[in-house]
């Protein structure tokens, strides 16, 4: 390296300018080596893969639409009458942060739209984080050693819907006013310290004077800041990691096959940034989000039915709609579960998804490298865990939406509660069965196509009259795409007396482990693929059938 | 990230066999890798002429994008930011909004398709492997770095000098203290602050729509209305804050349509007022239905009945709603006849 | 209902509308007419009421009883007044079909507006009640719409929504949406507080407050409406919005992924 760049210094004036300043540069910064390394980085064409490109773009572009609106907002409740362009609100009280709001909706040209941009693309980056989340999951993705990333993707998320929440609080219309109401009895339902945080963060009684001013710096400051923090680390372990690929023919655990970051991927995914931007910038000219002047601003005293937070949230509405009152009085003291459990369901059933990766490695007990991504499928168990869990998730939407359900469908809303009451522990079972059998029939279907062959639908006659459906059999390709995958067997418990005949105790855990993986592994909870033996025998036995 | 030298215990029953690509497959193993499959042309590969016409398109593209931000500066300075248009289906919407939204969003996914069109069509699309290497380190590398840290940790002494680990462990725990102190400002205790209300022996109860303090012969049986302490106005510092918990809302049964009897004794006439806040997390409740005596929280639909001294009847709020005990002054007008009892809004740890 | 219905159907049925139209007419003219209501011809008055009488004891009797004293099908319309039949019939709420769900909805018009007043009339007759409100009171002229959207929100958009597009209430009751619906008819409602709609008597919400709400509604939930941002997706908030943002947006981006990653089409070999 260096004697190139001594070479080309030696022939000053003729390099190209732009050879000269990545010279320059590499005397600095030694980018020729981080080049070397990645400059012709392979990425994998599959559409699933750009899920994640959707969301940093748009995480981009919520920063860039964001820092606009910073110039014109103004993060403060004082008091102020309004003498702006909209005339259904003119003379009435509201906070400056809404007038600000206002300001920037109907008297800053252009002003709507980036309004309408930001708050498209925090749908549209939650949505495919969510998305994201869920490709990785169902084709085992996040198994060894991506489960540090699977961590920071999943903090992103988290992250992602509170700076969601926190932002569609601070133009203090009477929709995110009464979101902030929910959060202070959520706050307040925390038994011992639940008070005095609600008091911390409203700066006293609810609503205070405070809440926008510091929402507002945790929007736009500590909550992007960390969250840009964890995407630069996610993107760069996913370079260090290299992207993972499907199985098929010359794409084994030890390579990566696709094309070229430079110059293949530069457009791509450079195009994709404008074609991410473009699509958001004209949903934003044709579909209206948050009208906070049909909203109006907020006032403690004020509702309006159908009251829900933005989608990422729903959940949680959910969770909150769903659960009967339940209040326990003692000693001078109110434990207040009708929204202390919802709270820590919240958390549970967001940290069952960070956990995952964990549980499943410790049943496999499998140490080694992943690259070759599952078809869902061939992973039965955890499919059906998956779409469980997704199951509960949409249900809880459901139950957020109760309202709406209720109005748009006819029905009674106790109805819909209770449908949601029962389905929150009914729904994920049958969903899991259901999976389950589903990926076991499937993975029946691949072994009796590597072993039979594609059905063709052409229907011969045989010479003694009966007629049979033509197989014909595999490629190569396909043979070896259906069978590369890796099945393990149930763990055992190891024998109970060591070695030197001393009764060794078998831990619960152990036993735990044993059962668990005998669910995922065990006889008819997946299909044994096809072995060689029994290929070698149907196809030598069978002639053309 | 994780040590390799733990041996491999329970390792997938059948060790993927696929590993390193076999070009054909033998009779050992039918299901052998056949490797990449060879490389096919498109026909921009070996049509010259296909190939410009990609290359004209992704010209068009761009040339398209740049169009599209000249249009954006254009409507950008040429429409009225109040101006109103009625766009099919979308109906009446502000011109601006949609001539900026459009071009920006034209000039961008042009930009946008057009790259990726030229790298779809004219860039290489021979797939390449790249080979992959283990993440963790090799035995002598990982030896090595245990072996330096030993020597460093040595080095530091910080093992053998348990005094200065000790102190230093202390004053590193002890430090982050200061910065959780600062954060005992960001508000005041809440006292008693949630108990007690503007409300007190004496308010008059101020209708929020008029602003008038309210007579019984106003509230018809059948009528909703939402009432304020006297005293309490729009423009008062702490407006949010006292309304946040004062918030009325006054109805009138039928006396013996009233089922609970200290609902019936803190009425007038029949006229029973309300705490409007909602006892699960404080949403202002009041979609009154006057022939059920039913009130429901349009947040999460808890459900009392105001003929029951307010009773939850359905869904998640744990309490009842506060009654505030009402009667009429010397000049006829409502009053309060104190603060409320309990606590309104949403329940708290020291709620009791 | 039922009786009337069949009525409806009969060769002569357009001959009666039609000649009761044209009495209608006269009627209103005679309402409207500079002279005013306080000179109107007590006959005519009278006349009106019998027509009523007719009318109710053909299409309501059979659930509000022959003197309109109510039965266990229907409630006593004693003293409901004039406002509460237009109201009730002039949206078609009345009469209701005999098995209702939860409420009774909104639906086409049986009536002419001249039956309704005399429909209206008759009831008035019965006993005092809230009176048909005029152009005046509820007419734009001198309507505050900021205050009227505040008001609005104070009282009414618990149940209807902030634009007036309806929503759940218990049991598979709802507060119907409030597009479309003739300003009059909503006046109506907030002074007589139809099915379980409570009322807001003009002494708790005076007739210029009403006036500010009916204006207020006709700015935000009427076709004239400018939704500058777009598409206002129902009015609902969030749960519109985000089916928008999955479907259409989250949609669009997958479709476009989809093409950013396919293979292009390889030549033939042939």
């Amino acid at each position: 390296m260096s004697t190139t760049a001594n070479d080309t210094s030696r022939a000053r004036g003729k390099a190209p300018a732009g050879e000269r300043i990545a010279d320059w540069a590499d005397g600095r910064l030694g980018i020729y080596s981080l080049a070397k390394a990645n400059m012709r980085k392979i990425f994998p064409d599959h559409w699933s893969f750009m899920l994640g490109e959707v969301c940093m773009y748009s995480f981009i572009i919520i920063i860039l639409t964001g820092v606009y609106l910073t110039l014109f907002f103004h993060p403060s409740m004082n008091e102020v009458v309004y003498h702006g362009s909209y005339v259904p609100l003119q003379g009435q009280m509201m906070s400056e942060a809404f007038n600000s709001t206002l300001h920037i909706s109907f008297d800053v040209r252009g002003g709507l739209l980036v309004r309408q941009i930001h708050h498209w693309a925090a749908l549209i980056f939650l949505a495919g984080m969510f998305v994201h989340m869920m490709r990785v999951f169902f084709t085992g993705a996040f198994r060894k050693p991506r489960e540090i990333n699977w961590l920071f993707g999943f903090l992103l998320f988290v992250l992602g819907m509170f700076t969601g929440f926190t932002g569609y609080s601070l133009p203090d219309d009477l929709l995110s006013g009464t979101g902030v109401r929910f959060t202070e009895g959520a706050i307040l339902s925390m038994p011992i310290v639940g008070t005095y945080i609600s008091y911390f963060l409203f700066g006293g009684q609810f609503p205070g004077h405070d809440f926008v001013a510091r929402f507002y710096s945790i929007h736009i400051l500590l909550l992007p800041g960390i969250m840009l923090g964890l995407m630069v680390a996610h993107l760069i372990l996913v370079f260090y990691h290299k992207h993972t690929q499907f199985a098929g023919p010359g794409k084994t655990n030890n390579n990566v096959v696709g094309m070229p970051l430079l110059p293949v991927y530069m457009a791509k995914a450079g195009g994709f940034f404008f074609l991410v931007f473009g699509v958001i910038a004209a949903i934003a000219a044709v579909a209206q989000i948050n009208p906070i002047w049909a909203i109006g601003p907020y006032r403690v005293d004020q509702v309006s039915t159908g009251a829900q937070p933005d989608w990422y949230m729903g959940f949680a509405e959910g969770l909150i709609r769903f659960m009967p009152g339940w209040e326990i009085n003692f000693w001078g003291h109110t434990l207040v579960l009708g929204v202390f459990i919802p709270l820590v369901l919240f958390g549970v059933v967001l940290g069952a998804m960070a956990a995952y990766p964990f549980i499943e490695s410790w049943i496999t007990g499998d140490k080694s490298e992943h690259h070759i991504l599952d078809r869902p499928r061939n992973a039965p168990t955890r499919t059906g865990l998956g779409v469980a869990w997704v199951t509960m998730y949409m249900i809880t939407l459901v139950g957020g939406g109760n309202d709406l359900w209720a109005t748009h469908f006819h029905l009674s809303i106790n109805a819909v509660t209770w449908f949601v009451r029962i389905f929150f522990f009914v729904g994920p079972v049958i969903a899991f069965i259901a999976t389950k059998r589903i990926c076991l029939g499937l993975q029946r279907r691949d072994r009796d196509k590597v072993l039979h062959g594609r059905e063709t639908g052409i229907i011969k006659r045989l010479p003694h009259g009966e007629f049979i459906e033509v197989h014909e059999p595999l490629s190569q390709e396909q043979l070896h795409t259906l069978t590369t995958h890796t099945q393990y067997a149930p763990a055992e418990i190891g024998p109970a007396v060591d070695e030197n005949g001393v009764e060794r105790k078998v831990t619960a855990s152990e036993k735990l482990r044993a059962k668990l993986s005998n669910a995922y592994y065990g006889e008819d909870n997946q299909i044994p693929k096809p072995t060689s033996e029994e290929y070698k025998e149907i196809t030598s036995g069978h002639g053309h059938h | 990230m994780s040590s390799q030298d733990i041996p491999e215990e329970n390792l997938p029953a059948e060790q993927d066999h696929a590993h390193g690509a076999v070009a054909v497959a033998d009779e050992e193993n039918p299901f052998a890798d056949p490797g990449l499959p060879p490389h096919e042309h498109r026909i921009q590969d070996i049509d010259e002429r296909a190939a410009r016409r990609s290359e004209r398109m992704v010209a068009l593209l761009f040339t398209i994008s740049m169009l599209a931000t000249v249009g954006f500066i254009v409507s950008y300075v040429t429409i009225p930011h109040d101006k109103n248009i009625f766009v099919f289906p979308i109906g009446h919407i502000s011109a601006l909004n949609f001539a900026l939204g459009l071009t920006l969003g034209v000039a961008l996914f042009c930009i946008g398709a057009g790259a990726v069109h030229w790298a779809r069509t004219l860039m290489s699309d021979v797939e390449v492997a790249d080979d992959r290497h283990a993440i963790a380190a090799s035995p002598e590398v990982r030896a090595k770095v245990h072996a330096d840290f030993r020597q460093g940790a040595k080095e530091s002494a910080l093992g053998r000098r348990k005094l200065i680990r000790n102190t230093m462990f202390g004053a590193l725990a002890l430090v982050p203290l200061s910065g959780v102190m600062l954060l005992r400002d960001l508000g005041p205790l809440p006292g008693t602050s949630l108990r007690h209300t503007l409300w007190a022996k004496g308010k008059r109860l101020v209708n929020m729509n008029t602003n008038q303090p309210l007579r019984p012969e106003d509230i018809a049986v059948g009528s909703l209305t939402f009432a304020k302490p006297d005293g309490l106005e729009e423009t008062d510092e702490e407006f949010q804050n006292e309304l946040a918990k004062a918030a009325l809302m006054i109805v009138r049964l039928q006396p013996d349509n009233i089922k609970d009897k200290r609902e019936l004794d803190w009425s007038h006439e029949g006229v029973v007022a309300f705490s409007k806040i909602c006892t699960h997390v404080g949403c202002p409740i009041s979609l009154y239905e006057q022939q059920t005596h039913h009130v429901l929280c349009p947040c999460h639909q808890s459900t009392f009945d105001l003929s029951d001294g307010a009773r939850v009847i359905f869904g998640p709020a744990g309490h009842a709603l506060p009654q505030l005990r009402i009667g009429v002054d010397s000049e006829g007008y409502l009053q309060a006849l104190g603060d409320f009892e309990e606590p309104v809004g949403p329940a708290f740890w020291e709620r009791g | 209902m039922k009786k009337l219905s069949v009525r409806r159907r009969h060769p002569l049925a357009a001959v009666v509308v039609l000649l009761l139209a044209l009495a209608a007419t006269g009627g209103l003219y005679a309402a409207f007419a500079p002279a005013g209501k306080a000179q109107a011809d007590a006959g005519s008055q009278s006349l009106t009421i019998k027509e009523g009488k007719k009318l109710f004891e053909v299409g309501c009797a059979s659930c509000h009883g022959t003197g309109g004293q109510g039965s266990s099908d229907g409630p006593s319309l004693v003293g409901v007044g004039a406002a509460a039949v237009d109201f009730q019939v002039g949206t078609g709420r009345m009469p209701a079909a005999t098995s209702q769900g939860a409420q009774v909805p909104r639906k086409k018009t049986v009536y002419t507006q001249t039956q309704i007043d005399q429909l209206a009339a008759y009831i008035a007759s019965l006993g005092a009640g809230p009176v048909v409100p005029t152009k005046q009171q509820y007419g734009p002229d001198g309507a505050d719409i900021a205050k009227g959207g505040e008001l609005f929100r104070t009282n009414c958009a618990q149940c209807h929504n902030f634009t007036g597009k309806g929503g759940a209430l218990t049991k598979g009751k709802f507060a119907p949406t409030l597009e479309g619906v003739d300003p009059k008819h909503i006046y109506e409602a907030m002074q007589t507080g139809p099915q379980n709609m409570p009322s807001f008597p003009d002494t708790t919400l005076s007739s210029q407050n009403k006036k500010d709400i009916i204006a207020y509604l006709h700015a935000v939930d009427s076709s004239e409406t400018t939704n500058p941002g777009g598409l206002e997706l129902g009015g609902l908030g969030p749960v519109s919005e985000g089916l928008f943002a999955w479907i259409f947006g989250l949609g669009a981006l997958i479709a476009v992924a989809v093409w950013v990653a396919a293979r292009t089409a390889k030549a033939k070999k042939s």
